[in-house]
């Protein structure tokens, strides 16, 4: 499926771009709130209009990228640097106590629904998207530690890991030049999809107001305000909320093209 | 049987022994005095002293645990400090609203899913193949609450079909039901997606195998091979899958309740963080972590059930 | 010859338009077992395929596969339907996968049986006398398969094959994957099955000592097409085709003459004993190899010589005993120099490399022992040279070779740090017959040229009485019985050395001399 693997590259970057502008240049200062010129229609100086408090959507969505992006990058991240070690030292040591106490507590992790990590969080500390990026980034980290250790797992039985025994490797650098390179295909794609569900995670959290806080622009926030004038102003739902299912698709056929790409068992000819 | 049923039961004890630990721990590590930053900065040091008394904030660590466990444990999950109720009655109520929508949803999710994968599986590349798996490719990229607010706007505003909101309470149980339809729809169509393309997946891996040729040389059809001999061996992947869709229901439902200000947990939960109300966040926590893990018992149980390999191990 | 029951003319396969099977003619006589032979991608198990109407996706037959007048490769799927089971039925390679690990073995059996019409208690009823003729009289009928062993597992799938007493049974290599004696007991029942039932058998295979030992009929096949076709004996003992004359020559390597070496111990092991919790899988194990010598270690599945490999290249401990290497302390208790003594080659030629790695870092992988050498690019290069690979092979990714070279390249792996002792793991066992005979030849011309020991670890017996000059027979974690090979062979002390030799098919000698008469 080359295709799915083009319009994914494609939306995704076009999102990231997005995203990146806005670090240093938005049409329109989304900060200042300008009662004049509120529920404004499209036009050239605002080509998606404006919302209730006169700010320029356009340049909202595409703040809204970079604080989707962000969240999620970084919670896929502490995902993959605490999740995928744990993930490899299971598997080295597999069948020892070691193994069962790093998938045990992966399995307590598993019981909290990220969403109710970030409601302990932010009834501790209060909300903001630094708490919403722990809560999705722990929430991360058995779903990398499983796929890496799922991977590794038939890789140890393999002869060459052997042979890399016999030339006298430990575990750690076994695991380092010999499982981790053959697992990367698994690891990019599973980050693809925790990156798809981080944004979907972020929006949902800011919706309930657990996320990022005014004046950070957000998805899920500027879906929770337009909520009550949905009878009135249709568009300031709609518009975020295929931003989002844009982003989220754009990630998944990514991640899909990019397993048919790089998973050699796809490749293999059937008979 | 009997000791896979014990090692489970001893690891679900073992669960949530730690996922009570680390809640009661977590809103230890609320700054300063719980009692004080329940109060805010303008309270009297006596409410603050009677409220620490009430808490059970007297005593140490270990002490207070045992005693909220014990309590628990007992149904008494210690008394709202905003509400002036006991915790137990407020979870009693709100449950018959997030219980029934989580499981109306789950119907719908596993109704929908299974006809829809198996389709997409034994059509393997066929056009059905394609339209399932763009339609899920799409559901999967839809936010819940966002489906919501659509149906909202199309069933509530436009069409006028059934009210915005709110839930009029099981004394009458086909209005309760017609409340929690929408919402149910809205959580449903995600997972459904999800786990009919897990339910494709795991089908064609399992069509792959020897023992579908096997089967095939006895003279068995293609359509009774995936029924007789796909199906049971996919369950697996498809019940792993099904048991975290509870946990990520239950958390959709959560916000959901927002959308339709549905009187559930979800609603009690974010009451409970914007009124400080330690309480009931702690105790709601940790029975939305226990069903949790309730759940993933029971779903281990069914595939033991499942798959005669793991009954004796 | 009688009249056939199934007459394959002219029988031609594209595969998304690649041409699989070129002009195959073939009959298959009732009461007769009809073998077919060839090396892996001769088209073997297409043709039987096609014989099922189980052809992958995408395939295109022309030609005709005839069964009482109708053309098999035309029919409709719907009245294919009646045929499987019913009039053909088919058992696979692998045993272990064959039978749905969900269902209780009676009602796979009984399944067949339903399916054309039995009603549920006579199935059963039919199920039970199967099981029984295939020699699981103790087996009931509501195991499942995962508490039978392979050998168990392959007599329900022909169980489950001769349901309804099919008139063809085709077996695409029935008993690859089991062990020698249960292959010699597989392989009778087949027989049995032949001569009482009347059936017709097509019997698929790789392995020539099985058809000789089976097969009226045989046929060879190369690259999709039958090159030769005939009676088993008169066949084999023409040597009229080359191709076939090649394959005869590779699977039946002469057995190595007697010749004397020295006395000189280079790796040791003394009551050697290794346990996993209460089971013992190596039990009081005690040998000697020796300088310049070849000793193997025979041994069915599951018999502890992976593990007493393992703790002998010091992988796992051991609970009782000791291993010396070159007069020093062996197994766990090397040091990274003593390592570099000893090496490996396994099996599987495709999980042996790591896939990301070129060549030239697979090879020199072992200097981690040793510290790399300033010229380990020079001795790589020298190291693919001596196994006959080219040096600029070293650029290259292991997925560019075949299964012989990468043998090749393992081997080179193995001598790169100049060891003492080789432990071949099965090393030749996953390649045809004629690249294997290649890797021998290479194995005993290093042997010669460098002076090193070979413990040769196989369970195929007609390999180590190619290679080696001593063997050890291990059973149940014991050595049971050491000696010369012709002593193992010719004289073999032990009933369980005795079984061995007898359960391995051969060619009888006298069809591997070239007759006068033929050109």
């Amino acid at each position: 499926m080359k295709g799915a693997l083009l319009i994914g590259s494609v939306l995704t970057t076009l999102f990231v771009a997005a995203a990146l502008v806005s670090l240093i240049w938005l049409p329109h200062d989304i900060a200042r709130v300008d009662i004049g010129a509120r529920l404004m229609p499209a036009s050239l100086a605002h080509p998606l209009g404006t919302d209730h408090f006169g700010r320029d959507l356009l340049s909202m969505l595409m703040a809204g990228a970079r604080t989707s992006i962000a969240v999620a990058l970084v919670a896929v991240g502490i995902g993959l640097f605490a999740g995928v070690p744990l993930g490899l030292w299971a598997a080295a040591n597999r069948g020892t106590w070691l193994d069962e106490v790093i998938m045990r507590g992966n399995d307590v992790i598993f019981a909290f629904p990220s969403l109710v990590i970030a409601i302990l969080i932010t009834a501790v500390f209060g909300p903001s998207a630094l708490n919403a990026i722990l809560a999705i980034g722990i929430f991360n980290i058995p779903v990398f530690a499983r796929v890496a250790r799922g991977g590794a797992l038939p890789l140890w039985t393999l002869d060459y890991v052997m042979a890399a025994r016999v030339a006298g490797k430990g575990k750690v650098l076994i695991s380092a030049q010999h499982i981790l390179p053959n697992i990367t295909n698994l690891l990019i794609v599973q980050a693809t999809i925790q990156f798809s569900l981080g944004i979907l995670a972020e929006a949902a959290l800011s919706y309930v107001g657990l996320g990022a806080q005014p004046p950070t622009a957000s998805w899920g926030r500027m879906l929770s305000d337009a909520q009550t004038m949905i009878y009135t102003e249709p568009h300031l739902t709609v518009l975020p909320g295929l931003a989002i299912v844009l982003m989220v698709l754009g990630l998944n056929l990514l991640g899909d093209g990019l397993r048919d790409q790089l998973d050699p068992r796809l490749r293999r000819v059937r008979l | 049987m009997m000791r896979v049923l014990l090692n489970r039961g001893l690891s679900l004890a073992l669960s949530l022994a730690v996922a009570s630990v680390v809640i009661f721990l977590m809103l230890q590590a609320v700054p300063g005095d719980p009692a004080a930053f329940m109060l805010g900065l303008n309270a009297q040091p006596d409410t603050v002293a009677a409220l620490r008394a009430e808490l059970g904030l007297e005593g140490s660590l270990v002490t207070r645990y045992v005693a909220w466990i014990g309590g628990m444990v007992t149904g008494d999950f210690g008394t709202s400090y905003t509400y002036r109720v006991p915790v137990a009655d407020l979870v009693a109520d709100r449950i018959g609203v997030s219980g029934p929508l989580a499981a109306y949803a789950l119907l719908l999710t596993i109704v929908i899913a299974i006809p829809v994968g198996v389709l997409a599986a034994a059509r393997r590349g066929g056009p059905a193949d394609w339209g399932v798996m763009g339609a899920t490719q799409l559901g999967i990229a839809v936010p819940n609450f966002w489906f919501a607010m659509l149906l909202v706007f199309l069933f509530a505003v436009k069409l006028r079909w059934v009210s915005a909101g709110g839930f009029p309470g099981w004394s009458d149980p086909v209005a309760a039901l017609k409340a929690l339809t929408l919402p149910a729809i809205a959580l449903a169509l995600p997972q459904a997606s999800i786990l009919a393309r897990v339910l494709r997946g795991a089908l064609i891996d399992t069509l792959d195998q020897d023992y579908i040729r096997t089967a095939r040389a006895k003279g068995l059809s293609r359509r009774a091979t995936v029924l007789r001999h796909g199906l049971r061996n996919a369950a697996i992947p498809v019940l792993t899958i099904l048991g975290l869709q509870f946990s990520f229901l239950l958390a959709g439902a959560i916000i959901i309740e927002n959308v339709f200000f549905l009187p559930g947990l979800g609603r009690l939960i974010f009451q409970g963080i914007t009124q400080r109300d330690l309480i009931v966040v702690q105790s709601v926590t940790m029975l939305l972590v226990f069903a949790v893990i309730c759940v993933t018992f029971l779903v281990e149980l069914a595939y033991t059930l499942a798959d005669p390999r793991l009954r004796r191990r | 010859m009688t009249v056939p029951l199934v007459n394959i003319t002219d029988l031609s396969l594209r595969i998304h338009g690649t041409p699989i099977l070129r002009d195959v003619d073939l009959a298959i006589a009732p009461g007769q077992v009809t073998g077919l032979v060839g090396e892996s991608g001769s088209g073997k198990s297409m043709t039987a395929l096609a014989l099922m109407g189980l052809l992958p996706k995408g395939s295109q037959t022309t030609g005709a596969a005839d069964l009482d007048g109708t053309n098999l490769l035309t029919l409709a799927e719907r009245a294919w339907l009646n045929i499987r089971g019913n009039d053909i039925a088919m058992i696979f390679q692998e045993p272990m996968t064959a039978l749905n690990p969900v269902h209780p073995i009676g009602a796979q059996i009984a399944e067949t049986l339903r399916l054309h019409g039995a009603p549920r208690a006579e199935a059963a009823c039919i199920a039970r006398d199967r099981l029984d003729r295939v020699g699981l009289e103790g087996v009931a009928l509501d195991r499942y398969p995962h508490q039978l062993s392979g050998g168990q597992r392959q007599r329900v799938c022909i169980a489950m094959a001769i349901a309804r007493r099919p008139r063809l049974l085709i077996a695409d290599e029935p008993t690859t994957a089991l062990d020698v004696t249960t292959q010699a007991q597989i392989l009778d029942l087949l027989h049995d099955l032949v001569r009482d039932d009347g059936m017709a058998l097509l019997l698929i295979t790789h392995d020539l000592g099985v058809v000789a030992q089976m097969a009226d009929h045989v046929a060879v096949m190369q690259t999709g097409a039958i090159v030769e076709a005939g009676p088993t004996e008169a066949l084999f003992r023409a040597h009229r085709h080359p191709y076939t004359r090649d394959l005869l020559h590779a699977s039946q390597p002469p057995p190595r003459p007697a010749r004397k070496v020295a006395d000189t111990p280079v790796l040791q092991a003394r009551d050697v004993t290794r346990r996993y919790g209460a089971a013992t899988a190596v039990d009081r194990v005690s040998f000697a190899l020796h300088r310049g010598e070849s000793l193997g270690l025979v041994g069915e599945s599951g018999c502890g010589k992976s593990t007493l490999t393992r703790a002998l290249l010091g992988l796992e401990p051991v609970q009782g005993g000791q291993i010396t290497l070159m007069g020093r302390p062996g197994g766990t208790a090397m040091t990274p120099t003593d390592r570099a003594r000893i090496s490996v080659v396994f099996q599987d030629p495709y999980g042996s490399f790591n896939p990301r790695w070129p060549v030239a870092k697979l090879i020199t992988e072992p200097f981690h022992l040793t510290g790399r050498p300033d010229d380990a690019r020079s001795r790589a290069e020298a190291a693919l040279t001596k196994v006959g690979l080219a040096p600029s092979d070293m650029d290259k990714y292991p997925h560019e070779f075949s299964g012989g070279q990468r043998q090749r390249i393992a081997i080179a792996r193995a001598l790169i740090t100049r060891p003492d002792v080789l432990v071949l793991d099965e090393a030749v066992s996953a390649l045809d017959v004629r690249v294997r005979a290649q890797v021998l030849d290479l194995l005993a011309d290093l042997q010669t040229r460098l002076g090193l020991s070979y413990l040769f670890i196989s369970h195929d017996l007609t390999v180590i009485r190619a290679v080696c000059d001593r063997a050890l027979v291990m059973q149940a974690g014991q050595i049971v019985e050491q000696g010369p090979i012709h002593q193992i062979f010719d004289a073999p002390q032990t009933p369980y050395t005795q079984t061995l030799i007898a359960a391995a098919p051969t060619i009888p000698a006298p069809w591997l001399r070239k007759e006068e008469t033929t050109p």
